[in-house]
């Protein structure tokens, strides 16, 4: 509880005493390039598989003759945008590119970096996370989007190569009743989880204390916490939004 | 010059410092010496402000820090140079970046400028060639004069080291020394070297502060810190046998 005190301070800090537009320009341009070359392709291969996996688990739970074939892929939609896409690549990015900005702040720490900047009159919270975060709101919904769009792929793919649904019936499916809504929401879940994965992992690294051994901890910390808050958004959110 | 008044800070229960005062004059080497672990570290943070102490003032030249307004603290902090332990070099900048730094965030010098200041600053440390090394690729001698170098890049009036020499061999140590108090003088700094090696006490110190368990036992010169006759600062500067024979003789 302490802690989660703490952290509301510390996101209080990264808006004030900021530096120049221009230099928060570059940082954000920086981070991205990092965000994206770190995990673009990891996302776009477990997208992928989650697609083409969904695709058969659910044809193989549809023993019916009854029901049409272009429902399977009406529900891989509705998963994938839903919630596998959003949610299952927020615990990669967690994995990814939280531990590292724990991991990166944590070891500025401990090796005076941080100090080194406020001594300058630098707010080093702010300088240092204010453009990880920024760069995380427009790099992962665009993940997620990329996401969705691979996951789809994959089980177009997978369907029709082994042939357990055509590819008409498979668009068929995609494009029947469709509610935009989905998106939409699946795009507000992600920058709440950007958000909460940005933050809670610099928050981690940014008050490590002593030495290599407790970054270590610290990015641990930052990827189960991230997790955690995750799933839990991930529920309120549904709660809140689809609950009508 | 540099003034504290009072200065006394602890962390919970425990008290690091208690109640120090003392001056630090300008252009010369300024040492704060004692054990490891008697606060050493946490005096020089309060300082420049980066540890808030409990109690007292600090003076950069009679302007109160401790108590400045938001254009005063920074107006000080832009006359404050700081060298820290292991160099705190920034990963992701090569070298000539890590000195450009404070120039790009305290000054609207045009770049040109920037880089000749930058160049004459490691040519003053003696790393012109090493511009474009990244500080993985330094030795810890070469990252502390990277310090030195982004320490006095925006003409400092007031420069900070803490312990400039630790995990250095001797030789380097004795360079590391003579550089700052070399840079002391040419530039009339107020300079305040926090060490606990008795080669810089004796090598670089004009004017020396003793601190143990987080009070200020003894200050003086040079010339009078052998026979100081106090007894903690007997222990610390005789150390070794050879240097208990000394005092015997
Ligand atoms: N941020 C902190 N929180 C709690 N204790 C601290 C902190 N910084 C320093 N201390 C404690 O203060 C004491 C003095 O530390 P320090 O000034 O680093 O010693 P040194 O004289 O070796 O530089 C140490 O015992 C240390 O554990
Ligand atoms: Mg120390």
């Amino acid at each position: 509880m302490k802690d989660f005190g703490q952290y509301v301070l510390f996101l209080g800090s990264l808006f004030v005493r900021r530096e120049t537009f221009k230099t928060y320009y570059h940082l954000v341009l920086e981070e991205c390039i990092q965000i994206g070359i770190k995990s673009t392709f990891l996302v776009m291969l477990v997208a992928s598989f989650m697609g083409a996996v969904t695709t058969v688990q659910t044809a193989f739970n549809m023993v019916s003759p009854l029901i049409p074939n272009f429902v399977i892929s009406q529900v891989v939609r509705e998963m994938t945008i839903l919630e596998l896409a959003p949610t299952i690549i927020a615990i990669i990015y967690a994995g990814k590119v939280g531990s590292s900005m724990a991991g990166g702040i944590g070891t500025m720490r401990i090796t005076e970096q941080i100090d080194a900047l406020e001594v300058m009159g630098i707010n080093s919270s702010s300088y240092l996370v204010l453009p990880k975060l920024l760069a995380s709101l427009i790099m992962y919904p665009m993940l997620v989007i990329i996401a969705g769009f691979c996951a789809l792929l994959g089980g177009y793919l997978v369907g029709s190569l082994s042939g357990i649904i055509s590819p008409t019936d498979y668009i068929y499916g995609i494009r029947f009743s469709f509610n935009e809504f989905t998106i939409t929401f699946a795009l507000i879940k992600s920058v709440v989880f950007a958000f909460l994965i940005s933050t809670i992992s610099c928050f981690k690294g940014y008050y490590t204390q002593g030495g290599a051994l407790e970054v270590g901890i610290a990015t641990t910390k930052a990827v189960t916490t991230s997790v955690i808050a995750i799933l839990l958004s991930d529920y309120f959110l549904a709660e809140l939004l689809l609950n009508k | 010059m540099i003034r504290i008044n009072d200065i006394s800070k602890s962390f919970g229960d425990r008290l690091v410092l208690d109640t120090i005062s003392g001056e630090f004059e300008k252009g010369k080497t300024n040492l704060i010496i004692g054990a490891s672990g008697t606060g050493k570290s946490v005096l020089l943070k309060c300082i420049v402000g980066l540890i808030q102490p409990d109690q007292g003032t600090v003076f950069y030249d009679r302007r109160n820090f401790s108590e400045a307004g938001k254009t005063l603290k920074t107006e000080i902090r832009r006359e404050i140079g700081m060298l820290f332990q292991g160099g705190a070099l920034f990963d992701s900048k090569n070298v000539e970046q890590n000195v450009m730094f404070p120039l790009d965030i305290l000054t609207t010098m045009p770049l040109a400028d920037k880089k000749e200041r930058v160049h004459f600053c490691l040519q003053r440390v003696g790393l012109e060639k090493a511009a474009s090394k990244m500080p993985s690729e330094l030795s810890g001698g070469m990252k502390k004069r990277v310090g030195i170098a982004r320490a006095i890049v925006n003409n400092p009036n007031y420069l900070f080291c803490d312990e400039p020499n630790s995990g250095l061999d001797p030789q380097t140590s004795i360079l590391i020394d003579e550089l700052i108090s070399e840079i002391t003088h040419e530039y009339n700094i107020t300079t305040i070297v926090v060490t606990h090696d008795m080669n810089s006490v004796l090598g670089i110190g004009e004017k020396i502060m003793f601190i143990y368990m987080g009070r200020k036992l003894w200050e003086g010169s040079q010339q009078d810190v052998m026979n100081s006759g106090v007894k903690e600062l007997d222990d610390f500067v005789f150390v070794n046998k050879v240097m208990k024979s000394l005092k015997a003789r």
